[in-house]
């Protein structure tokens, strides 16, 4: 066993001294020549967990044990690929393979050589003396993939590596690092592949570790059996993607509907909102509508037809159904009466639905509303519902999910909000 | 959990507060302490040195030569000084709370004013020698570079891209590595401009500190800035046109061989790796850059760097996996400690400081410093607001003429490095010949030098005015005034506001040399805080000096504090665009 977590337990303190928690009792292992995925939706601590494996951060209870050690500090032998490469722009692509062979103080006729090899492995040979500015995005996350190659880890971690690059660049990419693994080129043992992409961790992973959100906790864990090279058009890697898309879905409504209220999409007004504005609900809403789906889709199909990501395309969805226009259950999304209707009536009617809509269904619009009704100003200041919001989220939860309501608060006309001055009012809503 | 709550904005703000008078009390105690010093050596001497200086033009050459070695050398002093300042204000929290305050009073310290002190006290060190008031001089033109680079870099180390630092622990770089490989190429771009503005304002002070008489003690150091002052004690126009066109040759050399060279290597430094922008191009660099030595000296020193690297690195087989447990509570005792001592230097600073100015200076004397000081910041703020009016339309004007702008830009930064008070006695030529007002006509000399930075920086504001905003405001019919309310005025008022605050502080620095100006024998004089300190300066009287720079700097931080920062927040905050 390469890595072995425990009951690994993470939480953040927020401004106010209290604690808000990330991770919540994650047992994982790690085997010799294994890829693991970690997916989940953004918010889900999968990258706090990689950085706490890197030994980055350090966990606030449970214990990570990386061949027989605790990991307290970034251990030798574990290397990381960044989502954005994370290369040195002033270092050239030599300099930046060889960096962390200079941290281990090899002589430099070693690390050199070790560097040419690294650099030649990946494809990378002939772009030694170019600096990252002059390389494309595929070409400088290769580098990230050389430099964490180069000093022979046993074990690669990799954060989103393939998500910054448009959808041909990381097909390629993905494929000659499969290629690479399969034939045993690679100098590492184990490989933790962080992801939101669901049929990128169905291609490339033994084990997937499924994720859910607030607190960051593993759902489910599901063994892929197919052998390399898998084939996306191939019928078991289709089902295998729409199942972990149900998966994905009813498990957030399922579990939303038991003990605490956040989990529940409009409950309380400690809601953790998504940065979504009114364009892209009626967006969604639409394409929605429109032949050939005719009010009901199924989510991954409807995904890739608008070009999507479960990461963007999630949030507007659930927003939808928090705001009753939509349903959302076993990987499909249904258009309630409401949503339907909203189509049918011009920017005014539109506008009067919603603001009902958002005042029913969402605690914190009705909550800043009846603030401001109640107050004889009729103002507030932003800093009375941040503060507030910061009871039941970190800082920059609450600053997005008070933005958001904002730009759908102005869309309904319920409440206007000046930015100068930072306050909400019912000047000329 | 009550008192964690407690700990908001306004005992934020309080603490801040705080620490700047902690750093004020400091400045201050570490000026009273010169001064007392200096007083105890205080005796006429080097009096001989004055007849070295000649007019000859022949001489300028070697004048300048040396006048730029202390610049130099200065730049180096400053180097050595943000680099372990402001590492060290950074990695410790301790030392943050107390280097950063202390940074941010000595910027607004008026250089000039205390000049003299520092003279006498690097004399005492070397009596009779030149080698003291070569070390004064080079202190003078220290201070004036060191405090901005500091805070820039300061500032780079505080905002390292969060992912470099990443890569840079999961590599486990040793500290040192970190530092050259990560930090300072980092920072190199704002540490380059920041030496370049250095640069700029300090020429006004090496010609002010090569001539320096504190009481009956005459300081003289071969240089440019003596000969002038010869050329004004003996009234020869003539001489003071040759020191000005060697200064300019010598701007235009330093500004060649140097910073633009510089400039164009450390392009690679930038962070952002946008494209478009033509990158900058020296022909120095080319040629070095294509030299067969030089890339054999860059290679050596190469080596050596890569081999002070493994040193400083613990051996991977070493260095196991919990090497360093990073201590995350501090001790709570050692907090009040410090705490502790800090108050108490505070209180006897305070005590010594007030001791030492009322030793000799009547309580009701303070009240004089401070109505001169409102009479120089009246001063000021008339002299920046004819600068804005006359330049903010020009900046823009040029700003939006790409090739006009191209041309005036370098000149305007060059005007900003050429050191006004050079031209100073131009100026009372022309006030006694016409038999001017003092007190109106000394006090465009405070703006001179400075007023350039508001030029240069609404052109760099105007330039950046997107080419979509222009086309939409032409499509719309915008023009005339609102086209100045609604577009021009706003895009540039963050730049006009950075052009602004350094013409501001230059201008109130400038006033210690403004204020009072002499030619030959005739002396004008307005009325003014600046005026003040000089004549204290000149006899001698360093309680008065004390006073005078203590009254200036206060004045100094609570218009920055009170005035340009809130307007600087806001311009930031509501007018930058993108």
């Amino acid at each position: 066993m390469l890595l072995d977590i425990r009951e690994i337990h993470k939480s953040f303190h927020k401004p106010d001294g209290s604690e808000l928690l990330v991770l919540d009792g994650i047992n994982l292992a790690v085997n010799k020549g294994e890829i693991i995925g970690l997916l989940g939706r953004s918010g889900s601590g999968k990258s706090t967990l990689l950085r706490l494996i890197a030994g980055l951060a350090s966990p606030s209870a449970g214990s990570i044990i990386y061949l027989g050690n605790e990991v307290t500090a970034p251990p030798p032998g574990v290397a990381m690929v960044f989502q954005n490469s994370a290369l040195f722009p002033w270092l050239t692509v030599l300099e930046n393979v060889q960096l962390g062979l200079e941290a281990l103080g090899l002589p430099i006729n070693e690390l050199r050589q070790r560097a040419i090899k690294a650099i030649d492995l990946i494809g990378l040979d002939g772009f030694e003396s170019a600096y990252p500015r002059e390389l494309s995005g595929g070409m400088r996350q290769r580098v990230g993939f050389a430099r964490a190659l180069v000093v022979h880890p046993n074990i690669l971690l990799m954060d989103e590596p393939f998500s910054a690059l448009d959808v041909l660049t990381a097909e390629t990419l993905r494929t000659d690092f499969l290629d690479l693994w399969s034939e045993g080129q690679l100098p590492i043992k184990g490989v933790i592949l962080v992801t939101h992409n669901i049929e990128e961790a169905v291609l490339m992973c033994d084990r997937i570790f499924i994720f859910g959100n607030n607190p960051g906790r593993i759902i489910n864990e599901i063994k892929v059996e197919l052998t390399h090279p898998r084939a996306r058009l191939d019928p078991t890697f289709r089902d295998l993607v729409e199942h972990i898309y149900v998966e994905m879905t009813t498990r957030a409504v399922s579990t939303s509907a038991g003990k605490r209220t956040e989990y529940f999409p409009g409950t309380g007004i400690g809601t953790n909102l998504p940065s979504v504005t009114s364009n892209s609900l009626s967006g969604l809403i639409e394409a929605v509508a429109a032949p050939p789906y005719n009010g009901e889709a199924d989510l991954p199909v409807i995904a890739s037809s608008l070009r999507m990501e479960i990461d963007d395309l999630f949030p507007v969805a659930e927003t939808l159904q928090m705001l009753r226009f939509a349903e959302v259950a076993g990987g499909d999304i249904k258009l309630t009466t409401e949503g339907l209707q909203f189509l049918e009536f011009d920017t005014d009617q539109r506008k009067r639905l919603f603001a009902w809509h958002l005042l029913t269904y969402v605690a914190l619009a009705a909550h800043i509303r009846r603030v401001l009704d109640e107050r004889p100003t009729h103002r507030a200041p932003w800093n009375r519902f941040s503060d507030e919001l910061e009871d039941y989220m970190p800082q920059a939860a609450a600053e997005r999910t008070l933005r958001t309501i904002i730009t759908l608060g102005r869309y309904a006309e319920i409440f206007s909000y000046d930015d100068e001055k930072h306050i909400f009012s019912l000047d000329n809503p | 959990m009550m008192q964690r709550l407690s700990v908001s904005k306004w005992s934020r703000r309080f603490s801040a507060l705080f620490w700047d008078g902690v750093a004020a009390l400091l400045v201050l105690g570490l000026i009273v302490f010169l001064a007392q010093a200096s007083s105890d050596f205080m005796q006429p001497l080097v009096e001989s040195e004055h007849d070295v200086i000649s007019l000859d033009p022949s001489a300028l050459p070697e004048y300048a030569l040396r006048t730029s070695l202390r610049m130099l050398l200065a730049m180096v002093l400053s180097l050595l000084f943000t680099f372990t300042y402001a590492t060290w204000a950074a990695k410790s929290r301790r030392a943050e709370q107390i280097l950063i305050p202390l940074l941010d009073i000595l910027q607004s310290v008026p250089i000039l004013g205390f000049i003299s002190i520092t003279v006498v006290f690097f004399l005492s060190f070397a009596p009779g020698k030149m080698l003291g008031a070569e070390l004064a001089s080079i202190f003078a033109i220290f201070t004036s570079q060191a405090w901005n680079m500091a805070f820039s870099f300061y500032q780079s180390l505080h905002t390292v891209p969060r992912e470099l630092d990443e890569v840079s622990r999961s590599f486990r770089l040793s500290p040192w590595m970190r530092f050259w490989k990560l930090e300072v190429p980092f920072a190199m771009p704002a540490l380059i401009w920041n030496m370049m503005m250095s640069m700029s304002g300090s020429w006004f002070f090496v010609v002010a500190s090569e001539a320096i008489s504190v009481g009956d003690t005459i300081v003289t150091l071969p240089g440019i800035g003596s000969y002038i002052a010869l050329a004004i004690d003996q009234r020869d126009l003539g001489a003071v046109g040759w020191a000005i066109a060697v200064m300019l040759i010598v701007i235009l050399i330093y500004d060649q061989l140097l910073f633009r060279p510089l400039v164009a290597w450390a392009d690679r430094f930038r962070f952002e790796q946008e494209a478009g922008v033509p990158p900058p191009h020296s022909w120095v660099l080319t040629v070095l850059r294509r030299s067969q030595w030089v890339a054999f000296t860059t290679a050596l020193f190469a080596k050596i760097w890569c081999w002070t690297y493994q040193r400083s690195q613990q051996p991977a087989w070493k260095a196991g996996f919990s090497w360093k447990k990073t201590e995350v509570n501090l001790k709570p005792w050692v907090d009040w400690l410090w705490y502790g001592m800090i108050a108490v230097v505070c209180v006897a600073i305070s005590w010594k400081i007030t001791f030492f100015v009322l030793q000799e200076v009547a309580l009701a004397e303070v009240g004089t410093a401070v109505f001169l000081g409102f009479i120089t910041m009246i001063r000021v703020f008339v002299l920046i607001t004819v600068a804005s009016v006359i330049w903010v339309p020009v900046g823009v004007w040029l700003g939006l003429r790409p090739g006009a702008a191209r041309i005036a830009q370098p000149i305007a930064q060059f005007m900003a490095a050429f050191p006004a008070n050079l031209l100073f006695p131009l100026a009372v030529y022309g006030i006694v010949t016409l038999q001017l007002d003092p007190d109106i006509w000394l006090s465009p000399l405070m703006i001179l030098g400075t007023q350039w930075y508001i030029l240069f920086n609404v052109i760099a504001g105007a330039s950046t005015i997107p080419g979509e905003l222009r086309d939409i405001s032409a499509n719309l019919g915008v023009r005339g005034w609102l086209w100045w309310r609604r577009i021009a005025l706003p895009a540039v008022f963050p730049f006009y506001m950075t052009g602004v605050i350094t013409a501001s502080g230059g201008s109130w620095n400038a006033s210690i040399v403004a204020e009072i100006v002499s030619w030959g024998n005739t002396t004008l004089q307005a009325h003014g805080l600046g005026a003040y300190i000089t004549e204290a300066t000149v006899a001698g009287d360093f309680h008065r000096v004390v006073l005078g720079i203590a009254v200036m700097s206060a004045f100094v931080v609570m218009i920055n504090r009170l005035f340009w920062r809130p307007l600087y927040v806001l311009a930031e905050r509501k007018f930058r665009l993108g």
